[in-house]
């Protein structure tokens, strides 16, 4: 009884070596800051130096009040319920600044402040793409790995205090992306671009999340690793690899924000769009198809309608998807060998994808029904009907002739929003339906009617969005190329900018809708969390009989 | 086969290592040839580093995101030629650290703005699209005009892209915050050693109009008015057996 005592009073190893890793970081960042004459390396400094005191204080606070304690019989969820949170908020500010942007390119002399650089359209584009995919999407794809992963392997998750590190850890680095991208911290590759600095801290936070994952997965209780996990691990292992590559660079000096790309033209550009589309491929497909297995399985109450179609493909899914960048390069200084492999192994990619779509769909052979009962299902149904269509889309538009038109144009908006909104979102909205209530033991959702209001607007404004960009880009990949009969091109570049006018509109509608959409998912969770819990409810409702026996 | 596969699910490791390998294919396959192949590593008569004032430029085109709407790589179809100009040879970015070719043209292509406009147009341009281009949807810029330019590590970035290949000479590094002030006034007499070291072409202008000091724009302009002007297409041939390879 007493070794036991004993051992529980003694504060976990993994809290007092973050307490002290913590501090000496504190005093590095101090030091760093104080000797850079770089003015936006003073900002990150400052950022930093803040970051590691507030992980101090609030690390000294949790181990003297005793927080922080291994509970090895129970599932770490708590780290999960912050997960929730962070990719709500996240989602709603990534979301908002979309609608920022879209109304910038629709009234520019209203959305535009000449001497507020930072509100520009080139500083909040990379915040709205960068908070969308790595704070809503990654935070969504942490906080789901982590249930999915103790459930699926009956194991609490590995490293004490290290998936709380992961967690607050990855929230520094979208801030510190965030305030970088504002003031003009970026190193201009598309969705990678924090700078070295940045790219840095996020390699510890993803190597400690990797070693968590993989942790969770030796102390499982299950001979076989489910095949979700299969998908969130080749998402977590591609991501770094893809980053480290990615991000190869020579910074300036180590107390200067700014960094030069190891790479140069030609060379650099394959690169970047290896990393671009596999951000797409395993950021935000193989990790959100991770999330399909689990929660439409366990949503539905069926088990995977294929488990041999699963095997076949995740592994064509991720040998091809890697070999699909070069068709953001045809016509291009690419050589053509490059741009045809990149097109071909593009169109490969259509059926790995339905084969994804296929095992997720009739996953509800049964319980087709649920359609027309269960919001929620619709939501991750229709989810699965915009990956299938976007996955379409994408290699159609990865043709050499159909590209010349698309290439440049808001059609790329368009698909890469199908996909975001559609897929992306809605599969997210749904496993965090789906995780509330048995996150914060409630019985069911607040209002399954806000569910079903959710599910309605969103899906009628991605409808516009994508709508509108279709037309917009097609349109403005004719004028382009459109000649007089005299043969002179009929259109200057910027009547083309002109004529987009409504649909730019119609596109900040959808894009409010969306946004609507989430507003009211946001209301309805934080009243699911204020609800009595299930087992209170069921106290509650002993308590007259149990008075009334006493009587 | 499919026992086999089982393997796999009870082995995190060799899933682990399983897809590493599958995942490295074909970025190797792709990739690592364009370091070597003639096509993409070849020069061009024309080519040269950015001057220290282009490449400050260049730093803040890449700061306020102007690659977020401009692509700078031309594409050897029709209308794009007739639009912007010679197609973007490889070569044209090879001191490109990292590459501007951009994937979305919300503005049109900027590979060959350099010299079809005056300065004074950039000037007013960028300061108040609207008031230049009725239609535009273009940001503002005009706090570029009220913002020194910062070179303080002007000698430090040539240095650091010298490391990753850029052939700047340790003379060209030593002179950068000379050749720099040098190019932003015209009757700056160490203009002549500045054009010395990287050729009587480049431009030695006070480009955002004020004499007084060395802004934002007047970098930006000085990065913007070179673009796609090294190589000279009147003598360049593409069906030159020696660009045929």
């Amino acid at each position: 009884m007493t070794t036991i005592t004993a051992r529980e009073e003694e504060p976990p190893f993994g809290a007092v070596l973050l307490l002290i890793l913590c501090g000496v970081a504190a005093l590095i960042s101090l030091m760093a800051t104080a000797f850079s004459q770089d003015p936006l390396f003073r900002l990150q400094g400052w950022i930093f130096t803040g970051a590691f005191v507030l992980a101090t204080f609030a690390t000294t606070a949790c181990l003297t009040e005793g927080y922080l304690r291994p509970t090895p019989e129970r599932y770490e969820d708590g780290v999960i319920r912050a997960g929730v949170i962070a990719t709500m908020f996240w989602g709603i500010v990534g979301m908002l600044v979309g609608v920022v942007i879209a109304s910038q390119l629709s009234w520019p002399n209203i959305f535009y402040f000449p001497q507020a650089g930072w509100l520009n359209f080139g500083r909040l584009r990379p915040l709205h793409t960068s908070g969308v995919i790595f704070a809503f999407g990654g935070n969504a794809l942490i906080a789901t790995s982590f249930w999915v992963v103790q459930r699926t392997c009956r194991a609490r998750l590995a490293g004490g205090v290290a998936p709380w590190f992961v967690f607050w850890g990855y929230q520094f680095f979208i801030v510190l992306a965030a305030v970088g991208y504002l003031a003009g911290v970026t190193q201009s590759r598309e969705y990678a671009e924090p700078e070295w600095l940045t790219d840095l801290w996020l390699t510890i936070v993803w190597v400690v999340y990797l070693l968590v994952f993989l942790g969770t997965l030796w102390k499982r209780k299950e001979p076989h690793i489910y095949v979700a996990n299969w998908f969130y691990l080749a998402f977590i292992v591609t991501i770094a690899l893809l980053h480290l590559v990615n991000n190869a660079a020579m910074p300036v000096s180590l107390l200067n924000h700014r960094s030069y790309s190891a790479f140069s033209g030609v060379q650099d550009a394959l690169v970047q769009w290896w990393y671009g589309h596999n951000a797409v491929g395993f950021f935000l497909t193989a990790g959100f198809l991770a999330m399909m297995y689990y929660f439409v399985p366990k949503r539905v109450g069926r088990p995977v309608y294929s488990y041999r179609l699963s095997i076949v493909h995740f592994w064509a899914l991720i040998f091809i998807y890697i070999w699909a960048g070069p068709h953001h390069l045809h016509y291009t200084a690419l050589p053509q060998w490059a741009q045809t492999l990149g097109m071909t192994f593009s169109i490969m990619l259509w059926m790995p994808s339905w084969g994804g779509m296929i095992n997720g769909l009739m996953t509800l052979s049964g319980a087709w029904d649920k359609l027309r009962t269960d919001a929620v299902v619709r939501m991750m149904v229709v989810s699965l009907a915009f990956y299938g269509m976007s996955t379409f889309e994408g290699p159609v538009m990865s043709i050499r002739e159909v590209n010349a038109l698309s290439h440049y144009t808001d059609w790329t908006i368009g698909h890469v929003h199908s996909g975001a909104l559609g897929w992306v979102g809605f599969i997210s909205f749904g496993a965090i339906y789906c995780m509330v209530p048995w996150l914060w033991k409630k019985k069911d959702l607040w209002s399954n009617r806000l569910v079903e209001w959710h599910f309605w607007i969103a899906t009628t404004g991605i409808l516009l969005y994508i709508a509108a960009m279709w037309v917009s880009g097609i349109m403005e990949g004719l004028m382009w190329r459109e000649y007089t009969p005299q043969g002179f091109l009929a259109n200057s570049f910027v009547e083309t900018v002109s004529a987009k006018h409504v649909e730019n509109v119609i596109r900040t509608v959808g894009g409010l809708m969306y946004l609507s959409g989430a507003v009211i998912m946001a209301y309805n969770l934080w009243r699911t969390i204020r609800m009595p819990s299930a087992t209170q409810v069921e106290a509650e409702a002993a308590a007259p009989a149990l008075a009334l026996a006493a009587e | 086969m499919w026992k086999h596969h089982a393997k796999l699910e009870r082995n995190s490791l060799v899933l682990l290592i399983g897809i590493v390998i599958v995942v490295a294919i074909g970025g190797l396959v792709e990739i690592s040839p364009l370091f070597y192949l003639e096509s993409t590593i070849e020069k061009v008569q024309g080519m040269r580093p950015y001057t220290p004032l282009e490449l400050a430029g260049r730093d803040i085109y890449i700061r306020e995101g102007c690659y977020t709407c401009h692509s700078q790589m031309i594409r050897p179809l029709r209308d794009e030629q007739e639009r912007y100009g010679h197609y973007s040879l490889a070569a044209e970015s090879m001191y490109d650290h990292p590459f501007q070719w951009g994937s979305k043209r919300t503005g049109p292509d900027l590979a060959r703005v350099g010299a079809k406009y005056s300065d004074d147009w950039h000037r007013q341009h960028l300061a108040d699209p609207r008031a230049v281009v009725p239609e535009s949807v273009m940001p503002p810029y005009a706090f570029l005009a009220d913002r020194d330019l910062d070179y303080h590590d002007m000698v430090q970035k040539l240095e650091a892209q010298r490391k990753v290949g850029v052939p700047y000479t340790k003379d060209q590094i030593a002179h950068a915050v000379d050749d720099l002030e040098a190019q932003a006034d015209p009757f700056d007499a160490r203009g002549t050693k500045m054009k010395q070291r990287y050729g009587d072409k480049v431009a030695q202008r006070d480009f955002d109009g004020d004499p007084e000091r060395i802004t934002d724009m007047d970098a930006l302009i000085a990065y913007l008015q070179m673009l796609g002007t090294l190589v000279d297409f009147r003598t360049y041939h593409a069906e030159d057996p020696a660009n045929l390879r």
